[in-house]
């Protein structure tokens, strides 16, 4: 380090820092030896059936050793950290090769935003600490883009709401405990206003269970779970009746956030793995492949700093605007260009092994630009809430 | 970790935008605006923006690249026809010699626009390019003269004259055969790392640049679209118009997360890091200035490429930005050689 101009020095103050605290240092290295420790070695999440399998172990074993829920309020099992912690988790589990952190902040901002405290104290501890499985019931065959328009019914029978309706891109519903249920209560107002939210018990009769194939061949990531007669108790509404639409609109914002999600980790694991396939015999590898690995890692690099720049921003307050738009496209790309590299390098081995992971990242990547809402969605909200054009 | 402004940042970021919009060209014909130009100049150098990377008595910076990337976004943001990360990147590298900068005077470069431009004779054998002087007038610019294991300083002169593809920031080519002059009193020698460092800086400058410029040249085009009519309605109803400035509005906002860190990295990390993290924001600016600018255009239509319309002015500026200190291609063959191995030149 030859140049260092002290801040002292600078006519304009304390300048931007992207440089650990002390106490972030420390957390940085506790966390790593942890890593060395503990890392479970599972496939790529995108890749293989077994990493879902056994992402409950590895949620639990990051909960209790103190690196999950790093931000979350201390009273449901966080530890009431700025965010920006997020980002050395994620920035360490990519340098180890470890898989990315389980991604549920959104459902965590859903109920800490809305739900009363008595949901907050029966659900945030099992979600945040990984004892309870989760999945989130939002979309419907019907219902894609135009999520509002959902059917399926929540009715009230008694002390409980009795569940009718067909859910769809339910991811890993089969292996949740909970769901976190969107359906219409008031079926005679207008779209939007009719509907609530619910934390549904999953392992009941009515419930039943009808996964999809992805593409790339994993079979827990779409889920599909039809509610035929489920009941759930009433107490356990997730906010207000009717309050269902402003719910969804803060968990869609925020899992579209990279911050949230932590999947920068994973692009950085598979331009890491890409890097030194090629570094360990770079004349094997064309001019092109060299330049796929290479702009990977510059949009993986762009991702990483984005994130921190996002989660500084938290430091002034939680934000559920749509900027979240802007992150989702970003993210979006990224993880499409470093799908893109793979394939890329992997050349022909990637067309004849059909159980190629180069393959099925790519493949996989395809999908990141429909869940959570699509790119044309995310375009809509930016052209319309942010650049002020008008709604269509 | 906190990348936030600070207080004084917000406000010179805010301060800086207002000066730059207030006095900087609106259409093509202020381009020609003496008076206005003048006024412009005369306002930065009031401001003392050319002075933030002159040595305080302990030889550091006034300020750090953080603020200097701040001024350099703002003057992209409007186009402005103002000197600014030339004579900087002089007073810059003038620092870290142990000289005085000498007033006006610009760094030289090699006639690819990537490097400082190296002279080991009395004279350049080779024509070198002046860049971001002043539109008039002599100009002065820095070469840099092997000695030993490093680089002293020289000055060459000329008052030659060329218009460039950035109608806002002037080019000169000094031919070969101009005398170089060395600076007299310098106190150490430039090493490697001196030039690493100073790189980083420039790419962190030329990087905010194309992140101003393509906010101003999106506002420009959101402006447009609300105002120009087809089918009756404002062509920015239109969700295939929409899509474009949308796409747009991402990519400024991942332009300015990768550039922020190099302007912070040039003071904060090693030489040879800040550089890798400046070929990364480089490349990404580049690129999506490249895809911003041209869209500007499109949404413009056959207007947008027309010599009046103003948005062939942001493109220009971004041509001149991106190939200085090297060009997306250039960055990411560095970055395969650094990070894959693979030697330079081969692809």
């Amino acid at each position: 380090m030859s140049s260092s101009a002290s801040s002292s020095g600078s006519v304009w103050g304390c300048p931007t820092d992207f440089r650990d605290s002390p106490a972030e240092a420390e957390f940085r290295s506790r966390l790593r030896a942890w890593i060395t420790e503990h890392n479970p070695g599972l496939p790529v999440s995108s890749t293989d059936d077994e990493y879902w399998a056994r992402q409950a172990e590895w949620h639990t074993a990051l909960y209790d050793a103190g690196f999950f829920g790093l931000s979350w309020p201390s009273r449901f099992g966080g530890h009431d950290l700025p965010a920006v912690f997020d980002v050395i988790l994620d920035e360490e589990l990519a340098a180890a090769g470890a898989p990315p952190r389980p991604s549920l902040g959104y459902l965590v901002q859903g109920i800490t935003t809305h739900a009363s405290e008595a949901v907050q104290q029966r659900f945030l501890p099992g979600l945040i600490s990984g004892r309870e499985r989760w999945c989130q019931g939002f979309s419907e065959p019907d219902a894609g883009s135009d999520l509002a328009s959902l059917r399926t019914t929540a009715t009230r029978n008694g002390d409980a709401y009795v569940i009718q309706g067909h859910k769809i891109w339910t991811s890993y519903s089969d292996l949740a405990d909970w769901c976190f249920l969107l359906a219409r209560t008031e079926p005679d107002v207008p779209k939007h206003k009719g509907l609530s939210a619910f934390a549904v018990p999953m392992r009941q009769h009515g419930v039943e269970q009808y996964p999809l194939r992805m593409i790339n061949g994993i079979t827990r990531e779409f889920g599909q779970v039809v509610f035929d007669g489920a009941r759930v108790p009433a107490g356990n509404m997730i906010g207000k009746p009717g309050e269902g639409w402003r719910i969804a609109m803060t968990i869609v914002s925020h899992e579209r956030e990279p911050g949230e999600v932590g999947y920068v980790a994973r692009y950085m694991k598979t331009v890491k793995d890409l890097e030194a396939t090629v570094r360990a015999k770079p004349g094997a590898f064309r001019s092109d492949q060299h330049e796929a690995v290479a702009w990977a890692y510059v949009q993986a690099e762009m991702l990483r700093l984005h994130v921190r720049r996002r989660l500084s921003e938290r430091l002034d307050g939680l934000d559920h605007g749509p900027g979240g738009s802007i992150d989702k496209l970003l993210m979006t790309w990224v993880e499409q260009t470093v799908g893109a590299a793979a394939l890329c390098v992997a050349g022909s081995h990637a067309v004849v092994d059909g159980d190629d992971v180069a393959l099925k990242i790519y493949l996989y990547s395809r999908a990141q630009s429909v869940m959570g809402g699509t790119s044309q969605i995310q375009k809509n909200i930016i052209a319309t809430r942010i650049l002020g054009l008008p709604s269509t | 970790m906190d990348t936030r402004d600070t207080p004084e940042q917000a406000e010179l970021r805010r301060t800086a935008r207002r000066l730059a919009r207030e006095l900087g060209p609106r259409t093509v014909a202020d381009l020609d605006d003496r008076q206005r130009s003048e006024r412009l100049v005369e306002a930065v150098r009031c401001a003392g923006w050319l002075e933030l990377r002159q040595g305080t008595d302990d030889g550091d910076p006034l300020a750090s690249g953080v603020e200097a990337a701040i001024i350099a976004d703002a003057l992209g943001d409007a186009v402005a026809d103002v000197p600014f990360a030339g004579p900087l990147l002089a007073a810059d590298l003038a620092r870290r010699a142990g000289v005085r900068p000498v007033d006006g005077a610009v760094i030289a470069f090699s006639p690819d626009l990537i490097d400082a431009a190296v002279v080991s004779g009395p004279a350049t054998d080779s024509p070198i390019l002046a860049v971001d002087h002043a539109a008039r007038g002599p100009v002065a610019a820095c070469v840099l003269v092997p000695e030993g294991d490093g680089y002293h300083l020289a000055l060459v002169e000329t008052d030659g004259v060329r218009d460039g593809a950035d109608l806002t920031r002037a080019i000169r080519t000094l031919p070969a055969g101009v005398p170089v002059v060395r600076v007299p009193d310098q106190s150490r020698r430039l090493t490697c790392d001196d030039l690493d460092a100073w790189a980083a800086l420039g790419l962190a400058l030329t990087s905010a640049d194309l992140v101003g410029l393509m906010r101003g040249v999106l506002e420009v085009s959101v402006a447009y679209a609300q105002e120009r009519k087809q089918y009756g309605v404002p062509i920015g109803n239109f969700q295939a118009v929409q899509h474009l400035l949308a796409e747009a509005r991402c990519l400024i906002e991942g332009a300015l997360s990768a550039a922020l860190y190099p302007a912070w990295a040039v003071d904060r990390l090693a030489p040879d890091e800040a550089r890798a993290a400046g070929r990364v924001a480089k490349a990404y600016c580049a690129r999506a200035a490249r895809t911003v600018c041209e869209t500007a255009v499109q949404v413009h239509g056959g207007i947008g490429n027309t010599w009046d319309c103003i948005v062939h002015v942001y493109l220009r500026r971004a041509l001149l930005s991106s190939r200085w200190f090297g060009d997306d291609g250039e960055q990411l063959r560095q970055l395969e050689r650094i990070r894959l191995g693979v030697p330079y030149g081969l692809s």
